[in-house]
């Protein structure tokens, strides 16, 4: 039985079918990859495996459970955090504010407890804040605790994002483009720090178009284009599939020509 | 250990500003308890100074009530003049029909407010933005409508009268005691300690979150419909005390026409002009809106059949010239941690964000 095992999903928009029977797999402590061309329905598979859509055929299984039907709220609680392709920050909170949220459904008091400050509210709170500071810090913010999320230059919005997947204590992270915008030196060190998530036991399924840092970080990738899989293997393997490099360069002729 | 505030030129005016609030933070809430306390047994109290300062503090205490919802949770209501109203006749009905005592009445009214906020919650949670405030404006108006034709219950367009003022041990409350002011005094600082209480938990961050980026929020495991509804449910337990009380200053009498929809629109105008999302902003809005229509006739004479134009005017050139509010600034004052976690990090000496807050 698989970490995460997600079998024939298909979502259709209309006409279209954005995901069409994709089949795949994680296993615990992995790190691995969906990557393709624009449009290809990347992006649309962390929306159904998070329960944002519903699927109109297959099945997901996450630790031996069923999710698909799930809502996003029962995915989270279950340990599935996600970024966003688009940053999704709560813009005019803090940073560390916006780690907290991700605490949010581990965080257990009432709201008589929080509007009478108990000891037991207090304890809570302090709790949730020293780990919040620790994410933080672990993934380099610390210096960015009291800011607010607005001000940060785009690469520490993303990581932001990612401290806020972590502070929900998932086990498996998706991480959509998280790379995006980020300079070589940026994603040098985003990259060691995903390392650094699967040493700490994480799991992450990655969406990528940084090609050194998918290459350099990847136990496996996945290919989709046109919602459909069409490549599945090791770094190696991929760099040197012929339907992958017609998918993203569009045909033998100018493949070879790349050569 | 002292702080250096250093100067406005070096770190801006807000900076320095609250730095210093922060750093004598004791003695001014000291000091403003003291002028608080102090301000009915003052020789300016007298009957109109009274009246003003007791609407300011209510409008206040309104302004919070609509914050909750609007300031932190990001719903827009133009009908807050309905709960308002369920307040004011619940809290006036028991106190003259069934002989409550004012007390129990005003907790009553907050109740059925709250109530009602809940089931006006209900289907707004797959409607925002405008389509919101649509519903909340028709909201409005059917409490007006009731209120107006329910005649056995209500007294229609009469209203109620000899509403009884409120007492304690044999202490009567009234304006000319300083009482009213007493009263609105407590209840307006209860409800602020409450909403900054909200603001820091869970609670708070789930409202701002859903506020911010509701999918987001969602995602992080946050049960949006459910916290939208608990957003309704106490801003409108706010909105109906604060309408209980003003069931009694009003001369004993009130009547439908005193929670009309104008009232909602001067409501959201406390919580815009002062600032959204702040507590300060409440008392200072409602400082500014209240003085208003008091002090512009007596200084601008000559203006005086154009003040609603000007009115009017300064709103929109607030919302075009500062939208977050005239006192809706971001604190440059570090994360309020609590004070275990402050100690925890001082013992493993890291200071997240070192002396300094926010930087701009």
């Amino acid at each position: 039985m698989s970490f995460l095992n997600v079998e024939g999903i298909t979502l259709r928009f209309g006409g279209l079918t954005a995901v069409d029977g994709v089949n795949f797999h994680v296993e615990q402590g992995e790190i691995v990859s969906l990557i393709g061309p624009n449009g290809a329905g990347k992006t649309t598979v962390f929306n159904m495996l998070t329960g944002v859509y519903r699927l109109d055929a297959g099945q997901i299984e996450f630790m031996g459970r069923r999710i698909d039907g799930r809502t996003p709220q029962e995915i989270v609680t279950l340990g599935i955090a996600r970024t966003f392709q688009n940053l999704r920050l709560f813009p005019k909170m803090r940073v560390i504010e916006n780690v907290l949220v991700g605490a949010h459904i581990h965080t257990n008091y009432s709201f008589f407890q929080s509007l009478f400050r108990t000891p037991a509210f207090r304890r809570e709170e302090s709790e949730k804040e020293l780990r919040a500071v620790e994410i933080l810090e672990s993934i380099g913010l610390g210096h960015r605790v009291n800011d607010y999320a607005e001000g940060l230059p785009y690469g520490e919005q993303r990581k932001v994002e990612i401290a806020r997947a972590m502070a929900t204590d998932a086990k498996l992270l998706l991480l959509d483009e998280p790379a995006a915008g980020m300079n070589p030196a940026e994603s040098e060190e985003l990259l060691r720090f995903i390392l650094r998530l699967k040493e700490a036991g994480y799991t992450v399924l990655l969406i990528e178009h940084d090609m050194r840092v998918v290459m350099n970080i990847s136990d496996r990738i996945y290919v989709l284009d046109h919602g459909k899989r069409i490549a599945e293997g090791r770094p190696e393997e991929i760099v040197n599939d012929a339907r992958v490099i017609r998918a993203y360069l569009g045909g033998e002729r100018e493949a070879n020509a790349e050569d | 250990m002292k702080k250096k505030l250093g100067t406005i030129r070096e770190n801006g005016f807000l900076y320095v500003f609250e730095h210093f609030i922060d750093a004598h933070r004791a003695a001014l809430i000291a000091l403003l308890a003291l002028l608080a306390i102090a301000f009915p047994y003052t020789p300016v109290a007298d009957r109109s100074t009274q009246r003003i300062v007791t609407m300011i503090l209510l409008y206040a205490m309104l302004g919070m009530g609509l914050n909750v919802l609007t300031g932190y949770a990001g719903m827009v209501s133009l009908g807050h003049a309905g709960f308002y109203g369920i307040g004011a006749y619940c809290c006036a009905l028991l106190t003259t029909r069934l002989n409550f005592s004012f007390w129990p009445a005003l907790l009553l009214a907050g109740c059925l407010a709250a109530l009602v906020g809940f089931l006006l919650g209900l289907p707004s949670l797959r409607l925002s933005g405008t389509y919101l405030s649509i519903v909340t404006l028709g909201f409005c108006e059917i409490v007006q409508m009731v209120l107006k034709q329910w005649d056995s219950v209500t007294n229609g367009n009469y209203g109620i009268r000899n509403i009884p003022k409120p007492e304690l041990f044999g202490h009567q409350f009234n304006l000319q005691n300083g009482g009213f002011y007493q009263i609105i005094l407590a209840l307006s600082v209860l409800t602020a300690l409450g909403c900054l209480a909200i603001k820091r938990s869970k609670y708070g961050r789930a409202f701002q979150a859903i506020r911010d980026d509701e999918l987001a929020a969602g995602m992080m495991g946050v049960r949006t419909a459910r916290y939208k509804i608990l957003a309704f449910v106490i801003s409108a337990f706010i909105t109906g005390v604060a309408g209980g009380f003003y069931s009694v200053i009003n001369n004993g009498y009130i009547e439908p026409n005193n929670f009309v929809f104008n009232v909602s629109v001067l409501i959201i105008s406390v919580v815009v002009v002062g600032g959204l999302g702040t507590i300060r902003g409440m008392f200072f809005g409602a400082a500014l809106l209240q003085l208003f229509p008091q002090v512009f006739p007596q200084v601008f004479r000559f203006l005086n059949e154009w003040r609603f134009v000007i009115y009017g005017v300064l709103l929109v050139a607030a919302m075009r010239f500062r939208p977050q509010g005239a006192l809706g600034w971001q604190s440059t004052l570090p994360y309020p941690l609590s004070r275990r976690t402050r100690e925890e990090l001082a013992h493993r000496s890291v200071l997240p964000g070192g002396e300094k807050g926010a930087t701009p």
